[in-house]
């Protein structure tokens, strides 16, 4: 779950992060009024779940009143990678003399967070990783410690911060840890910090991601989960609480287990059809998740075509047939043509119950596969 | 032959009286398993399908003798009961439980360093050795005893790989899933040495698939320390950066590792035969034996 930057930067805030001085706003009067308070010059900067905000237009930097209205006209209510912006922060600008990188995040390879700093901030930081990686110095931590103090200000030495800025920068990365371990983040990072003109060290933007499987002790947290799906279709998926990576493809994918499911859609692509969605039933479906899952996969515009891929373990044949049945049998025309391939535990069942006359069977996954890209190439001409 | 799990394991099943717990119990108990205890704290002196319950693991251990767990808690306890297990000494965890936060999971794993113990999982399937003793919510029937390790991050595509198998008349030695999880136990590497050094295994399926760096470590393995041939499957080639598919762990990241092409590729560098369809893996290992 990402956090929006005034979402995190109040938490930043909160934690004695010295951040810069900010109001959200939703209209242009809202911006007008609110930079009336901050002064100039400010920033409005886009509030959603995207990266590369400055680059897509999402922020701009206003010196006086008819920029800061032009700069809110055109950020509120425009697209920003398939988001619609109905929220700016409107800050204080900064003058700034250098800036730099301070993050933590999980590294999943070794098993443990890696505290990371670098005085090359202000740009990509993962392309910073790519092209220069000693630029960047890491730490890994003791999760049953946490960081020590000695840790914080070895990274910070080790990055090569100047001595002047060295104690702010190694206040902010410890405060940043303990945000991270008491808020269960997957990764929580400051770029860049900024060092100001007068010397000052603050957080200039913030990113704060938070791990779902974690939500349940966070309630707080939890409350900020606002929705933040990309289409309307992911939106239904979340109301269902289906695993749903929309595609742009054109052959409907339904099936149970994430392997299985992933599987499917390469089977797709390499039989020379296009996976039009990853729509995981999870274990142990009844037959009402099968039938809305169907209703997922028929609502999207793109699907010519289903293939419906189950191999029960814990997820029974015959529940899986009884909802392709529910879902069908309420159309006096299927919208568009489905494919079955049913296996493992009570398939038999299944097979018994489900109603050949409204989809179309197949013994094996390869053949399913085929026979649903064929059946969307015939519904695409 | 077979490995971490056979006739002689017996079997303290963690969260025995939810839902869960009991109908794997009741599974599990039906393939043969040696299922001697259950763990719910406040239930002691309980049954469940003839199963006593404890109310900790060390009592169920003491009194029955159990040396595997398998571990059915609910996501918030989850990383708690693993640690009791570790903290107990057991040959063997097998955690089931999908959606354990991933800072539990960091503890745990700096725990594992320290025990003899080992874990697999979380969100994994669990493991057979077929004919002798499963443990976790494989489905018992498509397997059969024989010759070929199976090593797999997803429970379904495990199911899948492993029928290509036994319509054929390959059986396994072990089936094994690691999870899906960021952080998890036992790793490809793990499995893949327990394998090697298995005289009865003749030759592996490994099904990886995208996110972290897990496959490329295992095909480095391969190339320094394994003789027995290995078969490689990879899901998730169509996969889009950013997007969780499904799998917590399965993802690639913005910057463009985790993808499909680095495993196959480093795979395939290390002599390993990458199917395009479960169909040709089970080729390949036809191709070995």
């Amino acid at each position: 779950m990402k956090l929006h930057e005034y979402q995190a930067k109040g938490i930043f805030a909160d934690a004695g992060i010295p951040v810069p001085e900010s109001q959200l706003a939703d209209s242009v009067e809202g911006v007008l009024d609110a930079v009336a308070e901050i002064g100039y010059p400010a920033a409005v900067k886009a509030q959603v779940h995207v990266g590369g905000r400055g680059k897509a237009g999402g922020i701009k930097i206003a010196t006086n009143e008819d920029e800061a209205r032009e700069a809110a006209e055109s950020i509120l209510g425009m697209d920003l990678k398939g988001y619609t912006v109905d929220q700016v922060l409107v800050e204080q600008g900064v003058d700034f003399v250098d800036e730099y990188y301070v993050g933590v995040t999980m590294d999943r390879g070794e098993g443990k967070p890696v505290a990371m700093v670098s005085t090359k901030g202000g740009v990509d930081i993962e392309a910073v990783a790519e092209e220069d990686p000693d630029a960047i110095a890491q730490e890994h931590i003791d999760p049953a410690f946490g960081l020590h103090p000695y840790q914080a200000r070895k990274v910070v030495y080790d990055a090569g911060v100047p001595a002047e800025y060295a104690r702010d920068v190694t206040s902010i990365l410890s405060k940043l840890y303990d945000l991270y371990e008491d808020n269960d983040a997957s990764d929580i990072e400051v770029n860049p910090v900024m060092i100001t003109a007068d010397d000052d060290v603050i957080a200039a933007d913030a990113v704060m991601n938070i791990d779902e499987d974690a939500l349940f002790r966070h309630p707080d947290l939890a409350e900020m989960e606002e929705d933040a799906y990309q289409n309307d279709l992911e939106r239904k998926a979340g109301e269902y609480g289906f695993d749903y990576v929309r595609l742009s493809g054109n052959t409907g994918i339904i099936g149970n287990g994430a392997g299985l499911v992933m599987t499917t859609l390469d089977l797709v692509d390499y039989y020379g059809g296009t996976p039009a969605n990853f729509l995981d039933i999870g274990g142990g479906a009844k037959a009402e998740r099968v039938a809305n899952a169907l209703d997922m996969v028929f609502s999207d515009e793109n699907v010519d075509s289903v293939v419906f891929n189950i191999f029960g373990g814990i997820t029974r044949g015959d529940e899986v047939a009884k909802g392709i049945n529910e879902a069908l049998e309420q159309f006096d025309e299927i919208p568009k043509p489905v494919v079955v391939r049913l296996a493992g535990t009570n398939a038999e069942e299944g097979m018994e119950i489900l109603n050949t006359d409204l989809v179309q069977v197949e013994a094996t996954l390869a053949e399913a596969v085929q026979r649903a890209v064929t059946n969307a190439e015939e519904v695409a001409q | 032959m077979s490995i971490f799990v056979d006739d002689d394991t017996r079997v303290v099943v963690q969260g025995i009286t939810g839902g869960e717990g009991k109908f794997h119990t009741q599974q599990m108990l039906d393939y043969g398993t040696n299922v001697v205890a259950g763990a719910v704290p406040g239930k002691g002196g309980q049954e469940v399908e003839g199963v006593p319950v404890y109310d900790t693991v060390d009592q169920a251990v003491e009194a029955e003798d159990a040396n595997a767990s398998v571990v059915f808690v609910p996501p918030a306890f989850a990383g708690d009961a693993i640690f009791e297990a570790l903290d107990t000494d057991l040959d063997l965890v097998v955690a089931i439980t999908e959606g354990v936060p991933t800072q539990d999971m960091a503890k745990v794993n700096k725990r594992l360093g320290e025990v003899d113990t080992k874990l697999l999982g979380p969100n994994c399937p669990g493991i057979i050795t077929p004919g002798e003793a499963k443990l976790g919510i494989l489905p018992g029937n498509i397997f059969e005893s024989g010759n070929v390790g199976l090593v797999s991050r997803s429970g379904t595509l495990t199911y899948q790989v492993v029928s290509n198998l036994t319509e054929r008349g390959i059986g396994q030695t072990t089936a094994i899933g690691i999870g899906g999880d960021p952080i998890i136990g036992t790793s490809f590497v793990d499995a893949l040495e327990a394998f090697e050094a298995d005289t009865n295994t003749d030759a592996v399926v490994m099904c990886g698939e995208i996110g972290g760096e897990d496959e490329e470590q295992a095909a480095k393995y391969i190339t320094e320390n394994m003789d027995t041939p290995v078969a490689g499957f990879i899901a998730g080639r169509t996969a889009p950066p950013g997007k969780r598919m499904g799998h917590a762990g399965a993802i690639v990241s913005g910057s463009g590792t985790g993808t499909a092409e680095s495993k196959i590729s480093a795979l395939n560098d290390a002599g390993v035969p990458v199917g395009d369809t479960p169909e040709e893996v089970a080729d390949s290992i036809e191709d070995f034996l």
